[in-house]
């Protein structure tokens, strides 16, 4: 058990070596990689929007709700809105989602032409075919922590939406709590957990999907199976970049 | 030409092939027949280097692959075109782009002398008006004229097909066997086949090995399978009552 999962780890790493040799051909991978950015990028965008919307909503009306010591400021709404978005919200529970949306995205495309000899198409034509999945994936989530950044504005203007127009507190006084006590390194911080976190959510689905093995309902096993590893993966480096990086 | 030295190709303890020779000849139809889970799959998938068989040796036109290095392996296999089982046409592409797919990959060939190669090869398949549909949207005869367009545009030197025939009707089957063998002729490829089909093997079977039970069993042209002995030849191909009947007759003259 223990054995298989570490040849498993072991199969991964020797995965990444295999996606930066004998690189694709740069005409026709800018193609493959626009066409990433549009499907796992830009795909994206609109359920991140509504869902960090209206979290950030949530978390600034209970911690309004949870206000009953009238020593405390109002102010208190904005600030605990902004760190609880930016520290865990955009990033950790944003990549989540995302490992069921796009990792399960990624898993089924690709497990899809395993099963169908796609896969096996590519290779016989001598096509380094996790080179030509994987590589454009990884380039596109570069641009996964601009919807992190989205879901940071987006959750903490929720939040004052919810705060102001539910009549919890002023406009000014939200605004003034967004800004106390502002560490920039925080935001430094998130943005290199959204990092990690996307080079996971690019490949640890890829991995699941170009090494299944079966037919149809392997696929969707396959999938399934990504998300759960993804997941557990981004919440054991959540834990390990927040001890590196901010104790 | 290609030569295979006693293979031998196991899956977790159990050998499915136990040292099979034989030679492929050039601008012939080489057809590899046998039962179900004969391992014809798994010998083609050899040849193909998509398995390693763990004894033998497999040599193209004199080049050992397993002594090539991992770029001599690729650009060898640029001149390999396969026809899958299930086509493995890429199903986000539509029919030309699957087509044009190996010219972009592998030649420095602009635009317009690909798009030229394409509409010529698709036509070589009898395909005119299917440029821009997807794969899902044409028929599975259709879908192997374009997996076989697509074997063909680079001028492979090699062609191996799974099955070419199977889930078609017979009249297709034939149409492809024979678009098969015209085109295998026509550019001296040397094409191996792997078929269950006794209507292939009196099509095109010019040079045929019989495996069995991991082994060669036995090897000839479709003239020869009828006078043969061999018991195991003739529990396969008379296992269809309606070749019992044609070789009662060819016997009788
Ligand atoms: N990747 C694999 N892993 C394990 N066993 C395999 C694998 N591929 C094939 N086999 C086994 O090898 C045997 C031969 O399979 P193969 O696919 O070559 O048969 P075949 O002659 O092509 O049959 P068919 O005519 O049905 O396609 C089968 O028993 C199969 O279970
Ligand atoms: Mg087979």
């Amino acid at each position: 058990m223990l054995l298989r999962y570490l040849s498993q780890i072991g199969k991964y790493f020797l995965m990444w070596k295999e996606i930066f040799s004998k690189q694709t051909k740069w005409s026709v991978m800018r193609v493959l990689i626009f066409k990433e950015i549009d499907d796992l990028i830009l795909g994206s965008l609109g359920i991140v929007a509504f869902i960090s919307f209206f979290v950030g909503g949530v978390v600034s009306i209970q911690t309004a709700l949870n206000l009953n010591n009238p020593l405390i400021p109002r102010t208190i709404i904005g600030y605990a809105t902004r760190e609880s978005v930016i520290l865990e919200f955009a990033p950790t529970f944003i990549s989540i989602i995302m490992a069921g949306k796009m990792g399960s995205f990624i898993t089924s495309s690709i497990g899809s032409m395993r099963v169908t000899e796609q896969i096996d198409a590519l290779e016989v034509m001598g096509v380094n075919s996790l080179n030509y999945l994987v590589f454009p994936k990884l380039i596109a989530v570069l641009l996964y922590p601009f919807i992190i950044g989205i879901s940071m504005f987006l959750g903490s203007f929720g939040g004052y939406i919810a705060a102001v127009y539910g009549g919890f507190t002023t406009s000014s006084d939200f605004i003034d709590g967004l800004q106390i006590n502002f560490v920039p390194f925080h935001v430094t911080y998130a943005f290199i957990k959204a990092f990690v976190f996307a080079i996971l959510l690019a490949t640890i689905p890829s991995f699941h999907g170009y090494y299944m093995k079966g037919g149809a309902l392997e696929v969707g096993k396959a999938s399934t199976v990504a998300f759960v590893w993804t997941s557990v993966t981004i919440i054991l480096m959540n834990y390990i970049l927040t001890q590196l990086l901010l104790t | 030409m290609i030569t295979i030295e006693n293979i031998e190709k196991s899956f977790g303890g159990t050998k499915i092939l136990k040292g099979v020779s034989a030679v492929f000849e050039t601008g012939k139809t080489n057809l590899i027949i046998g039962q179900s889970g004969s391992g014809k799959t798994v010998l083609l998938k050899s040849l193909l280097g998509i398995h390693t068989p763990e004894v033998g040796t497999i040599s193209f036109d004199g080049r050992v692959y397993s002594d090539l290095s991992s770029e001599e392996k690729r650009e060898l296999r640029t001149e390999i075109g396969m026809l899958f089982q299930g086509s493995a046409l890429f199903d986000s592409m539509t029919v030309a782009e699957n087509v044009a797919f190996p010219l972009k990959m592998f030649t420095k060939d602009n635009n317009n002398k690909i798009q030229k190669r394409v509409d010529f090869v698709l036509k070589r398949v009898a395909l005119v008006d299917a440029h821009n549909k997807l794969p899902s949207e044409i028929s599975g005869g259709m879908q192997k004229r374009v997996a076989i367009a697509r074997a063909i545009v680079n001028n492979p030197k090699y062609l191996f097909c799974d099955e070419p025939n199977s889930g078609l009707d017979p009249n297709t089957a034939t149409l492809i066997d024979n678009l098969i063998k015209e085109i295998t002729e026509e550019y001296n490829i040397t094409t191996v086949i792997n078929t269950h089909d006794m209507n292939s093997v009196m099509e095109i079977g010019e040079k045929i090995i019989f495996l069995k039970n991991g082994l060669k069993e036995w090897e000839g042209t479709k003239e020869e399978i009828f006078r043969t002995d061999n018991e195991g030849i003739v529990d396969f191909v008379y296992s269809s009552n309606l070749f019992k009947k044609v070789r009662e007759a060819y016997l009788k003259g």
